[in-house]
């Protein structure tokens, strides 16, 4: 059986989307019900970092920026905290694609494989009758392996153990964060949409989206389920 | 003089900049920590539009007593090469045992980035250190610990300019490091040290020991620290500084406007941060107080719950009376922690309420807050009917303080002398009305807090041997017995 716990390591160059797409790959162990709050303490972090207060243009070309909550989350099931932006609308979108992870790997099967992606991206404006293109500078993957156990003493240990793991995690998003590694430039005001998303009314994250599939025990991805949440599939 | 690099490169504006940056910067990295070590949850509000007091753009609230702390550690520098600002987080039990649990740093390098713009990317990545430094500190061994803490042990800060003293760590213990951010006058790097051998904590038994008043009395008392800055517990109290032992610091006060340019495809010119000092009342440092901890109703250390109480938590008690006596001070607390607590439930919207049915339309200012924190803490003395009954552990209640009440003499409202002991107000439950009905919640309240005894914990029933017991045994059950068919009608209503 696999123990609870988390690894990390650095995806190979071929493997990243572009050439200038940061790639980050984290690995996870957890218990079926913890797998919601495991997900949302690194989305929420990741997202902390990249979240801005909301910008305010003004006649010179010269811009303000709102200011970014902060909030404490105490895990239920994992004895861990984390702390991530107050925004209400942001929570709501990483809860609703978490949610649908855990469904599709409850459903899945007993294996209960799986992995979540958090991409960072920018627009890039095309003529017609080409459409606008996405292009990720930045690659969050978590893989999560589900596992059952078998007593509530383990259940324990694994509360703990989920713990340790996840502050190591955060030590490691902050450690790649504080690379000051590539990020888009300040966009003007008719830029800016291409990229922050700009629809959030009290904060302004990167432009982004989450996709998750669901591996099968032979490893091989049976349903790959992209599910894109950016504002214009939202008001749809 | 600031002993940096030569740098001729810098402008003067952007050499100002840089040193207010990192100023405040400092000065937002011990609120951080601080208060990541209060014992509670923290949570500040988003705001869309900048509010010009935000500094980083990040909602980071100043508590004044850490911000001075802060100031007098570092004395108008700056941390530079060999000067570190450190805040230090130990823990100290009810016994007086006291271990370090960690050395926070921030410490500055003589590596340059000459080509750094300071007023766009300097201020980006400060703001993005602080955020990591927000996450950071919630991983260390030592928050867990300082949501915990209350009865058996409290967590102490303290704040240092200099060198680094790591010595009391312990052996084997661990560094993260938080991040760092070049500069055209140095790198500055944050990080943490933190102990990992808790030996000391886990082979103790903690028991269950009365509040620890002497040890965490306040500034009033000498230091045992005779070479070093004194340690604070982690904890606001809003009595004994009343708002006005701190001078509020004129420079907290300074307005933050922060107006970046942007320039069409090839970037930035750097844009000018612009400076103004706040209107009075405007700045940050005025009442974003966080409430303390609430470590569940037993814990009830009076210190600790202190402060007007603006994000949940326990409702807030005020410190001791600054001229209070200690002894008076015992006394006052044992009532409270029985009284306050089955008085009030423990949620924010009750302080709110509270504040905004006494304080006759004002808000927001010390005056009263304090206020409310008396209505809060006299309502169990007030208006008691003579023919109240009291149980029998009550009499404690009324002590001298019950004299100095009745003596103040003023109903209805609060004197304006905040400093003297207590003063008799009514009791002005939120929403009630004491006009129509003499059954209202104040009265409720009044006699929910002091309840009759049971009758079967009283000494007659207690005082029954058990053969007692078992001689009239078989009375009761032939009674039962009797009744067996009402019985069995009623479980079949269950079916």
């Amino acid at each position: 059986m696999v123990g609870p716990g988390w690894t990390r390591r650095r995806a190979p160059p071929g493997a990243a989307p572009t050439m200038n797409c940061r790639a980050e790959v984290l690995e996870v162990s957890v218990e079926g019900r913890q797998v919601e709050e495991a997900m949302l303490a690194v989305l929420h972090t990741v997202l902390l970092h990249r979240s801005t207060g909301k910008f305010h243009y003004k006649k010179e070309g010269t811009y303000s920026i709102g200011t970014v909550g902060t909030q404490d989350v105490d895990c239920d099931f994992i004895d861990f905290a984390y702390v991530r932006v107050s925004s209400e609308e942001l929570d709501r979108a990483l809860r609703k694609a978490v949610g649908e992870f855990k469904d599709a790997l409850r459903s899945s099967g007993s294996d209960g494989m799986g992995q979540i992606s958090l991409e960072f991206y920018q627009k890039k404006k095309s003529r017609w009758p080409f459409s606008d293109e996405c292009i990720p500078w930045e690659l969050w993957t978590i893989k999560v392996n589900v596992v059952n156990l078998a007593n509530e003493q383990e259940r324990q240990i694994c509360r703990e153990k989920v713990g340790e793991k996840l502050c190591e995690k955060i030590i490691n998003i902050v450690e790649v964060m504080n690379r000051h590694e590539y990020l888009p430039k300040m966009p003007t005001q008719s830029e800016v949409d291409n990229v922050f998303d700009t629809s959030l009314k009290d904060v302004q994250p990167y432009l982004y989206k989450i996709s998750y599939q669901i591996t099968d025990s032979l490893g091989t991805s049976v349903t790959t389920t992209m599910r894109r949440l950016i504002k214009d599939t939202l008001a749809l | 003089m600031l002993p940096y690099a030569m740098d001729t490169d810098l402008s003067s504006q952007d050499r100002k900049d840089l040193d207010k940056f990192i100023k405040f910067f400092a000065l937002k990295t011990v609120q951080v920590i601080v208060q990541a070590r209060l014992g509670e949850k923290i949570c500040t509000r988003s705001s869309s539009s900048p509010t010009g007091s935000d500094w980083f753009n990040l909602a980071i609230k100043d508590i004044p007593e850490v911000t001075h702390e802060a100031k007098k550690a570092l004395a108008g520098q700056l941390p530079a090469v060999g000067r570190s600002m450190c805040v230090e987080i130990s823990l100290k039990t009810s016994e007086g045992d006291s271990m370090e649990l960690e050395i926070w740093c921030l410490e500055m390098n003589e590596k340059c980035d000459k080509e750094i713009k300071v007023s766009y990317t300097v201020y980006n990545r400060l703001s993005l250190l602080l955020k990591s430094l927000l996450a950071i500190t919630r991983v260390t061994p030592a928050y867990r610990l300082s949501r915990k803490q209350g009865h058996e042990y409290v967590i102490l800060y303290r704040i240092y300019f200099g060198e680094v003293q790591l010595s009391g760590l312990g052996e084997g213990f661990q560094t993260v490091r938080v991040g760092t951010v070049g500069t055209p006058v140095g790198t500055i790097t944050l990080s943490c040290a933190y102990r990992i051998n808790l030996a000391f904590m886990s082979t103790r038994q903690f028991e269950r020991t009365p509040p620890i008043m002497g040890i965490i009395i306040d500034h009033f008392v000498d230091r045992p620290y005779p070479s070093s800055s004194p340690m604070h517990p982690c904890n606001y109290r809003a009595g004994e500084d009343n708002g006005a032992v701190y001078p509020s610091v004129e420079d907290s006060q300074e307005v933050c406007t922060t107006s970046f340019s942007t320039s069409p495809p090839s970037q930035l010119s750097s844009s000018r941060l612009s400076y103004q000092p706040a209107a009075l009342g405007v700045g940050s440092a005025d009442m974003g107080y966080p409430v303390l901890f609430a470590g569940g109703l037993n814990a009830a250390h009076p210190h600790q719950l202190l402060g007007p109480g603006k994000e949940g938590g326990v409702p807030p008690v005020p410190s001791q009376p600054a001229h209070g006596t200690q002894a008076d001070q015992e006394r006052m607390c044992t009532p409270l922690d029985g009284v306050h607590y089955s008085a009030a439930t423990p949620s924010s919207s009750e302080d709110t309420e509270t504040v905004s049915n006494s304080s006759e339309g004002k808000s927001g200012s010390p005056h009263d807050l304090l206020e409310t924190i008396f209505i809060r803490k006299v309502g169990a003395f007030v208006n008691k009917p003579i023919n109240q009954v009291n149980p029998p552990d009550s009499p404690e209640t009324e002590s001298p303080l019950q004299g100095s009440l009745h003596s103040e003499g003023s109903s209805g409202s609060s004197t304006g002398n905040t400093h003297d002991d207590f003063v008799m107000i009514d009791f002005k439950p939120a929403f009630s009305k004491d006009d129509i009905l003499p059954m209202d919640l104040g009265t409720f309240y009044r006699e929910f807090q002091n309840p009759p005894q049971l009758s079967s914990l009283s000494i007659d029933i207690g005082a029954q041997s058990m053969a007692e017991d078992l001689d009239s045994l078989p009375e009761k059950l032939a009674v039962h017995e009797k009744n067996v068919k009402e019985f069995d009608a009623f479980v079949e209503t269950l079916q």
